[in-house]
């Protein structure tokens, strides 16, 4: 301790000595240091300034327009789906907006199935059962092993296209269609009180997280469990019904219906989102498989007999010794798997769905030819969603991290 | 480290800007240093530009890229062809990754005035059309209302479609894909009830069907379609060797100049074909071109009428009229402006 203490205290006379005497301030390493980060930030801002300087006055010479006036034209041309209403007659900042809403449908569908897949396949991995482990071993070999577009082709061009047309649709009940156009859903329209149903569905869902809550409390203070799953499932459906049931069914439903060329009325869910939502699904979920066997396979195997021991079933060892150890693994795995996800979703263009890529990067700059501009609002697009995915996942990330003491 | 990274950066920074200062030159300067012609080209499109089994392209707009090599280079064959999406093609050829653009592209107002380029005549008047399957039962556009439209992605179509339904207060939805392959397998696949897409590349389509004699064209005619080929704006000497490349196949035509009879026009023809064909004058050298520059296109290439009837017209599977694209002679609108 003592010898230690000496050391920087010579150390820092030096520094000291170095500052005020006879040495040039060039040869202060903090000036130095400061000199050159100055002379850096210069040159990298004088880089920019004559790269910018000089598209724009290349684009001036060559007579192409510049600046953001076309997102308040009107387009003039259709958008397949769109989540807000649309007409051909908005502007362009309106396409961006439909494009952006169907970015973010296709990658919430693609996280959401992709997560899904990933957990039971690779969990399956450890399955005790023959069938189920080589099932697992199967789905993650044969998947992550094709590229991503040759699957986008096969779900679109060889399974959905070869769906029978409008007029011979594949039916259930006369309420659900199915054909080369697409899905068709009956939809639940409310009226005049179908409001508390909603205010009823919002409650069950706060209420999960309180039972949650009681729950662990309970179980820390008796040692008795709570079936929370069955439990909050129960809540969902049931608070809400027993809202309808006590205000009278205010709501009908719209079923789809054949009128001249095409099913109207219900919800339509479009060809290229199911084949662009299952591929990208399929595919980053067979890498969220290999994430989680490597997260499993990171805890020790002493892990599992002590819990063995302690006569836990293994659906419980999986649940809650294994896995919760696992996240700390499986987490940053996901986070770039959510990523690669978003920025695949730009496939859309391949097969027509109209994601913010196709419909602003592709139709859009096409129209108005102001590439610069629309390429740029894309980049930005992109680039916020994926930060905003790192950083939701960072927060859950230090949640499961190892607390250290 | 630190002194290595500035002079990286500033290396780069000096060939970045330096490079980006370059893009405009003079093309028929690159044209003749490389010895090749780099002709932007639709992806595969029947009658005007295909690829056939040995790799040679061919078709209506081919004939001008290759008229152009021709005139320039003095062979027909010195072209490099890149097939370009609809999507591509005005910034490939802004970008200067081709000399000039052939490629289906319609004359409007919006792309001559704000994308930077210029377009050098037409070679196809063209209009926007409808393909139906027959057991549909549709004989006019107007019982359209309510269909799936199967387009290809950043045309000119893709507007004028959304401008007909308006107009006749009629609904529809668009499927728009990439390529034109892609439009046709979405159409034969049933996800649309119509294609649309200017009337000669429906004719070109229709072939490509598995069974083309399950399709009809409809009547109507929703809009002007003038197609023809583009440049860089901002280099007027490249922009009249284009524009008078097509004009001597056009006026070749007009003076029933044809591959087979050009020595002898050239030898033995009235003053305006040895203008022409550069027996007499300086077309060639005011163009900075050869003098044999159009007899090179005419002998190499043939006029209007023999690259039409080759690739579109009847002596083709695609069997289309002459209609507005016969000779102004012969009651249609082909004009080329004075030769001399």
């Amino acid at each position: 301790m003592f010898k230690q203490k000496t050391i920087e205290q010579t150390k820092s006379a030096a520094r000291k000595s170095g500052g005020n005497g006879s040495a040039a301030f060039y040869n202060n390493p903090n000036i130095r240091a400061l000199f050159y980060q100055i002379l850096l930030v210069l040159g990298l801002g004088y880089f920019f300034y004559s790269v910018i300087s000089n598209v724009l006055a290349n684009m001036e010479a060559t007579g192409i327009k510049t600046g953001f006036s076309f997102l308040t034209a009107s387009a003039g041309y259709d958008v397949l789906m769109s989540l807000i209403p649309f007409e051909a007659t908005d502007t362009y900042g309106r396409i961006f907006i439909v494009g952006f809403l169907n970015t973010l449908l296709v990658s919430g569908i693609g996280i959401f199935f992709a997560t899904l897949l990933g957990f039971v396949f690779g969990v399956a991995y450890f399955s005790h059962n023959w069938l189920v482990r080589k099932a697992a071993t199967v789905y993650v070999e044969t998947f992550r092993n094709i590229p991503l577009l040759l699957q986008v082709f096969f779900w679109y061009f060889a399974v959905l296209s070869t769906l029978p047309g409008a007029r011979q649709s594949l039916s259930l009940g006369e309420a659900i269609f199915l054909n080369v156009r697409g899905l068709y859903l009956p939809k639940m329209v409310g009226s005049d009180l179908f409001w508390v149903a909603e205010v009823a569905l919002g409650v069950a869902i706060a209420g999960i997280f309180v039972l949650r809550r009681w729950a662990k409390k309970r179980q820390e203070l008796t040692g008795q469990p709570f079936p929370v799953l069955y439990a909050s499932i129960a809540m969902v459906i049931g608070l809400p019904l027993l809202a309808l049931i006590v205000t009278g069914m205010p709501f009908t439903v719209e079923y789809p219906a054949l009128k001249g060329f095409n099913y109207f009325g219900g919800i339509t869910v479009i060809p290229e989102l199911m084949a662009l939502a299952i591929a990208l699904s399929v595919y980053t979920g067979s890498f969220i498989a290999e994430a989680v066997r490597a997260g499993v396979q990171s805890i020790p195997h002493g892990q599992t007999e002590a819990a063995r021991s302690l006569g836990l079933k293994e659906k419980k060892i999986m649940s809650l010794i294994i896995v919760p150890q696992a996240m700390r693994v499986i987490v940053p795995l996901l986070n770039s798997e959510y990523q690669s996800l978003v920025k695949n979703s730009t496939l859309a263009a391949a097969i027509g769905y109209p994601d913010l890529f196709n419909v602003f990067v592709g139709t859009a700059l096409n129209q108005t030819g102001q590439a610069i501009e629309t390429i740029f609002m894309t980049i930005v697009v992109y680039f916020v969603v994926n930060m905003v995915i790192s950083f939701l996942m960072n927060r859950f990330n230090n949640a499961v991290a190892l607390v250290s003491r | 480290m630190r002194k290595k990274d500035i002079l990286a950066i500033t290396t780069l920074a000096a060939t970045l800007t330096a490079g980006a200062a370059s893009v405009q030159a003079a093309t028929l300067d690159d044209v003749k240093s490389r010895g090749t012609l780099t002709c932007g080209v639709s992806t595969g499109l029947a009658g005007f530009s295909e690829k056939d089994e040995n790799g040679k392209w061919s078709g209506l707009d081919v004939d001008v890229c290759r008229s152009v090599a021709a005139a320039v280079l003095g062979d027909a064959d010195a072209v490099q062809y890149k097939p370009l999406t609809a999507k591509e093609r005005f910034t490939a050829l802004v970008s200067g990754e081709v000399d000039m653009l052939s490629r289906n592209t319609t004359w409007t107002h919006t792309r001559d005035t704000s994308l930077g380029i210029n377009f050098a005549g037409t070679n196809f008047y063209d209009g926007a059309s409808f393909m139906v399957m027959k057991d549909l039962g549709v004989s006019s556009a107007l019982e359209l209302d309510g269909a799936n439209a199967c387009i290809q992605a950043g045309t000119s179509t893709e507007l004028a479609i959304a401008d007909f339904f308006r107009q006749h207060g009629m609904s529809y939805k668009a499927v728009t894909f990439d390529t034109s392959d892609q439009t046709r397998q979405g159409f034969e696949s049933g996800r649309c009830d119509f294609l649309t897409s200017d009337g000669s590349q429906l004719a070109a389509l229709r072939v490509g069907l598995s069974n083309p004699a399950n399709a009809v064209i409809l009547p109507e005619v929703i809009s002007k379609e003038p197609l023809g080929p583009v440049v860089r704006q901002g280099d007027d000497q490249w922009f009249n060797i284009v524009k008078w490349s097509l004009n001597a196949m056009i006026e070749a035509e007009e003076q029933g100049v044809t591959s087979a009879n050009v020595d002898d026009k050239l030898a033995n023809g009235n003053p305006a074909n040895k203008r022409l064909l550069g027996g007499e004058g300086e077309l060639g050298a005011n163009l900075g071109l050869e003098s044999n520059w159009a007899y090179n296109i005419v002998k190499q290439v043939g006029n209007y009428a023999e690259s039409f009837d080759r690739n579109v017209g009847m002596d083709s599977p695609l069997k289309l009229e002459r209609g507005l694209n016969a000779s102004w002679k012969n009651g249609g609108i082909m004009y080329s402006q004075a030769m001399r």
